[in-house]
């Protein structure tokens, strides 16, 4: 579904990839976990066509997309959730979820879209609830939602998930991980970026770990949560056992 | 001074106010899109209205035919404005982006000196010079014209901005141009849309004020930047501001103009600009993420 090899990507002079390669099949749910400015938002940005590559490549649904705009990315099936939720605060719930399908816009799409809408509307009741308020007016929690229900309307095969859990209580990274792995249960492949990274790794297949820009280590979610080096630098549990 | 004086003076500062108010439309549009101000916002009225009287006196075709092919070449030059000189200057920061629309207004009033030369150049009004009596005032039909298609077109934009797909797209650039891009809406399609929306309604209003004012190459200068001002009175960015600031602003300019003195009629626009700059920047009805 995805690849990348060896791509680099840089902020002005300041490096922020050094060589990133990694893969996501279909079906799968593969998390990236690392610190602060390890280059994880990066790495999504660079795939998302938000950021230029300044080299190596990306395989996106069997055709090189390095460098690919956004628009012919989100038509092409990718789908990237950013950090912050960053809805569209002053319209409308409704409004955010037509932006969602933008891409898709046409004369035969109406009703599909519309059809999209009350699927979300379904899978996430509160937003139903709140259709006419402004994006603004939600919670965090029910902000998330939006933002990944305004995604999903763009009918994507593969989705990234920048920082979900960012500022939402525990309960509700819960439900919205739960939400995720339903989504993947239903086809869809998940690329989820997460400091999170206990909740990431739970829900994950695979995970991959970056530091400064570089995989330094990756394998199943499993091996990974299991992995000393891991425990002790990004799950703060058995801190004192790696260390005695 | 009598009420129905004042009466007067109300209703040619709001038919001035109308066109101002377009003009604020303008500006208002391509910042939303662009975050840069078009100084050659102006010149489109400019053209709107010197197109007209050209095209109506010189192929003998009838007034709302001109009015048309007027609005039409406008509107490509708007384009032309987006394609050849804005697009290519995209990454070069909105400073740089300013600049070029004051070239570009420089350009296209040289090219109209050439083409029309000097000369003042009247248009006829669309339904006579009969005035329409009303509470002890005179209403040239003109200025009906021109708070007529002001209303209309402050409708249109509404119904745009709110219930198309792709004014509600230009609305999320301007709220959040990031996720706007991830929801594979391209910034530079709706800029141009925007260059597109702005020539059109500034060469409308050049249109509908050329046969109260007479129209000349050099129009556009001060028209541009009394609707800047009641751009930034309104809010900059906000459509309901730009009308709000648009009339506003007439009405101020007209009973300034008829209470104190007519010498300081283009002064009170200035005036009120600073003063707003200096006491609520973000206009009247602006907001801060810039909303319709």
């Amino acid at each position: 579904m995805l690849r990348l090899t060896s791509v680099e990507a840089s902020y002005g002079p300041v490096k922020a990839l050094r060589g990133v390669s990694l893969h996501v099949e279909e079906g799968e749910i593969v998390t990236l976990i690392g610190a602060n400015g390890a280059g994880k938002s990066t790495t999504l940005e660079v795939i998302s066509g938000l950021i230029r590559a300044g080299s190596g490549e990306i395989l996106f649904d069997g055709e090189v997309a390095t460098n690919w705009p956004p628009s012919q990315l989100v038509r092409a099936g990718m789908c990237h959730v950013p950090e912050g939720r960053e809805v569209f605060g002053s319209m409308s719930v409704t409004d955010n979820l037509l932006l969602g399908a933008y891409a898709r816009r046409g004369r035969k799409a109406r009703s599909e879209v519309l059809d999209d809408m009350e699927q979300q509307f379904e899978r996430f009741p509160v937003l139903a609830e709140r259709r006419d308020q402004l994006a603004t007016s939600l919670s965090g929690g029910e902000q998330q939602m939006l933002a990944l229900a305004r995604g999903l309307m763009s009918r994507p095969k593969l989705l990234m998930l920048d920082e979900p859990s960012l500022g939402l209580a525990p309960i509700i990274v819960q439900r919205f991980f739960a939400e995720i792995e339903a989504l993947r249960n239903e086809g869809l492949t998940v690329l989820l970026v997460e400091q999170n990274a206990r909740a990431a790794l739970r829900i994950a297949d695979r995970g991959y770990v970056l530091e400064t820009g570089r995989i330094v280590l990756d394998g199943t979610a499993r091996d990974l949560l299991e992995n000393p080096e891991v425990r002790r630098a990004y799950l703060g549990k058995g801190y004192k056992e790696v260390w005695e | 001074m009598t009420s129905s004086q004042v009466w007067q003076l109300l209703i040619s500062g709001l038919t001035i106010g109308g066109i101002y108010a377009l003009i604020a439309l303008g500006f208002s549009l391509i910042y939303n899109a662009t975050n840069a101000i078009n100084f050659a916002q102006g010149e489109f009225v400019m053209l709107g209205g010197m197109i007209t009287a050209a095209s109506s006196s010189a192929w003998d075709i009838p007034l709302w035919l001109a009015a048309v092919f007027a609005v039409v070449v406008t509107t490509l030059v708007g384009l032309l404005l987006d394609r050849a000189a804005i697009r290519p200057a995209r990454n070069a920061g909105i400073v740089v982006v300013i600049i070029i629309t004051i070239g570009a207004s420089i350009f296209i009033r040289g090219l109209a000196s050439i083409i029309w030369g000097p000369d003042e150049r009247p248009v006829a009004a669309f339904s006579g010079d009969m005035p329409i009596r009303l509470w002890g005032g005179a209403i040239a039909p003109q200025s009906l014209w021109v708070l007529g298609t002001t209303l209309v077109i402050a409708v249109a934009m509404y119904v745009i901005f709110e219930y198309t797909i792709v004014g509600k797209a230009m609305r999320a650039c301007a709220v959040n141009p990031h996720a706007a891009r991830l929801c594979g809406i391209e910034m530079s399609r709706m800029i141009t849309w925007s260059f597109v929306l702005a020539a059109s309604i500034g060469a409308i209003a050049g249109i509908v004020l050329a046969p109260i004012t007479m129209t000349q190459y050099t129009v556009g200068i001060m028209l541009g930047l009394k609707g800047f001002c009641a751009a930034v009175l309104g809010g900059l960015g906000s459509g309901l501001g730009g009308i709000a600031g648009g009339l506003i602003l007439g009405v101020l300019e007209s009973l300034g103009a008829g209470l104190i003195s007519s010498q300081y009629k283009d002064a009170i626009a200035f005036i009120i600009l600073i003063v707003m700059l200096l006491v609520r920047p973000r206009g009247i009805f602006g907001k801060p993420g810039g909303e319709w």
